[in-house]
């Protein structure tokens, strides 16, 4: 095997960015959530990177880019043996696309997805908050990752049913990750039940900076997720990042707008909102568009997902942070916008021109129906793993729990303990007096003394 | 003698503490209070839904006076909280029956 530098150097580079979003992703749902919940909100995605990490390396990406021998199977999974564990035989093997050579290592293109698949399941976390128990989320990850996001990245990247029969085209995830964590997340949520109190409490963001913060971070990071999804570097590379940051500013632009005209001022939270909403909808479609038509992607996914947001109190179902009205909603968007944009001047893997450029109707019905499969799929099994947890009573944490919050039950700390360490220096008169405020577990045990560890 | 309580903004601390320190008040206490009054809080969005946050922060000072001086500094206090929009606050006055000073035990008046 040669190795190209370029494209290999690119490569890692940008699996590092994506690595870099899911903190970010941390960083955007602790704001968004209370106070009381902010750590295992932020648990829940630091947790993906420890437990994806290890399963993608053993077997997630063996079955999601693997080829399975029988030809019908493949439609739908890998290979069990191919790249299965951590073998060092293929450790000098060139990773090809469609028999084409790209001078990349298959370790950099497997590390490149296992930041995919890291991001993809803790993408779901947003919906659950402040209720969930950490274990029946650890195990949630497991089987979600399991059964879902490697059998549908193979239907749609590994040469599977989605993107190898049906020519729906996902350029870097908008199906495979968006459609397919947003989808699951309602699931889940619906099966979860509501927050005690919504949506009649205040649950209003604790840290909009965190918000600003993590946008920011995922904003920097998605430039590796998008441009990094042509895995070498070319012209195509070049119009993706391009097209992400066209989409998102003018979706920030468009959420703010419906803000401005609807609530009479635009907010930090809405520009947060609408850049990641605009990420999530150019992110199918930005190897494939030209820069205008993503600019109006871009628009219309940051007025219409700020719209969507709202349809949660209109059905009734707590989608917490908006993962359904953000990633399910943008992630269609985006995907039926390659019906109507997607042009073989830009990216001749496209194959087929789009609605606008005189190929009719074809690939945005191919679009639908691949979007439509993963809808379908992602969300009954994420039902169906939610209603066996829920049978096993590893789901929900009781009540005196979610109220006294999620982070003392589930993890014995908090976000701000804001006596100062020693008792010096600044502080009100109570934490000069000694006076700590009481911490309480949700046994009702109060415990302000030290513990000294061994 | 009288206890001077003021809820005010708390933007407008540094204005009434200089204001009576003018007057040559002798001390003063101040906490962090919480409350509404007629204006009853604010409403903030967020992703388009609407919430009210009732109670909103403010200061409360305390000063301890005698008869002579009460009507001076209850005016100093409030011209110097005054911003002249709604949530300025409010100030009022309560008779104390005695007052001791810890360190020294004296009393009355002689304790102020």
């Amino acid at each position: 095997m040669e190795i190209n530098t370029g494209n290999t150097a690119w490569l890692l580079v940008s699996s590092a960015l994506v690595l870099l979003m899911t903190p970010g992703l941390a960083l955007f749902y602790g704001g968004l959530n209370r106070s009381k919940g902010a750590l295992n909100m932020m648990m829940m995605s630091f947790s993906c990177i420890g437990l994806i990490s290890v399963l993608w390396a053993l077997y997630g990406f063996s079955v999601a880019f693997g080829t399975n021998g029988s030809s019908g199977l493949n439609n739908f999974l890998g290979s069990f043996s191919q790249y299965f564990g951590t073998g060092t035989s293929w450790i000098g093997e060139e990773w090809l696309v469609a028999g084409a050579k790209t001078g990349i290592p298959t370790y950099v293109f497997m590390v490149f997805q296992m930041m995919f698949a890291i991001i993809t399941v803790a993408l779901i976390s947003g919906a659950l908050s402040d209720r969930l128990k950490f274990g029946g989320w650890v195990l949630f990850a497991f089987g979600w990752f399991t059964l879902v996001y490697v059998p549908v990245a193979h239907m749609v990247w590994g040469g599977g049913l989605i993107g190898a029969k049906i020519g729906a085209l996902d350029f870097a995830g908008g199906t495979a990750v968006h459609i397919n964590a947003g989808a699951a997340a309602l699931g889940v949520t619906l099966v979860l039940g509501k927050r005690i109190g919504w949506p009649r409490e205040n649950m209003r963001p604790h840290n909009v900076p965190f918000v600003a913060l993590g946008a920011g971070l995922l904003w920097f990071g998605w430039f590796g997720f998008n441009a990094g999804s042509e895995l070498t570097v070319d012209s195509v590379t070049a119009v993706a990042f391009v097209n992400t940051q066209l989409a998102t500013a003018a979706a920030l632009v468009g959420w703010c707008l419906i803000e401005w005209l609807r609530d009479g001022k635009p907010t930090l939270v809405g520009a947060s909102s609408g850049a990641v909403a605009g990420l999530v909808a150019i992110t199918p479609a930005c190897g494939f568009i030209a820069p205008l038509p993503a600019v109006l992607l871009g628009l219309v996914a940051g007025a219409l997902c700020a719209l969507a947001v709202g349809l949660k109190y209109r059905f009734g179902y707590d989608d917490s942070l908006d993962v359904v009205g953000v990633h399910f909603v943008g992630g269609w968007i985006g995907s039926l916008f390659i019906g109507l944009f997607a042009t073989t001047q830009v990216n001749a893997v496209a194959a087929r021109e789009s609605l606008f450029y005189g190929g009719g109707l074809d690939q945005l019905w191919r679009q639908f129906l691949g979007s439509g499969i993963v809808t379908v799929y992602s969300f009954g099994i994420a039902a169906l793993l939610a209603l066996v947890l829920k049978a096993v009573r590893i789901f929900r944490v009781d009540q005196d729990a979610e109220v006294g919050g999620i982070d003392i039950a589930d993890h014995g700390e908090s976000a701000y303990d804001l006596v100062p360490a020693g008792g010096a220096g600044g502080g009100g008169a109570f934490a000069m007096a000694g006076i700590a405020q009481p911490t309480v577990d949700a046994d009702g045990k109060a415990s302000v003394s030290q513990k000294v560890a061994g | 003698m009288k206890l001077v309580t003021a809820v005010i903004k708390p933007y407008q601390l540094d204005a009434v503490k200089e204001a009576l320190h003018a007057l040559g008040v002798a001390g003063l206490t101040v906490s962090e209070v919480q409350g509404y009054g007629r204006q009853k809080g604010h409403t903030e969005v967020y992703r388009g839904a609407e919430y009210t946050v009732e109670f909103l922060p403010k200061i409360k000072v305390e000063v301890l006076t005698d008869e002579i001086d009460v009507e001076k500094i209850v005016d100093a206090v409030v011209t110097s909280a005054r911003t002249g929009k709604i949530g300025d606050g409010k100030v009022w006055v309560t008779p104390v029956e005695d007052v001791v000073r810890v360190r020294t035990g004296e009393r009355g008046l002689d304790a102020l």
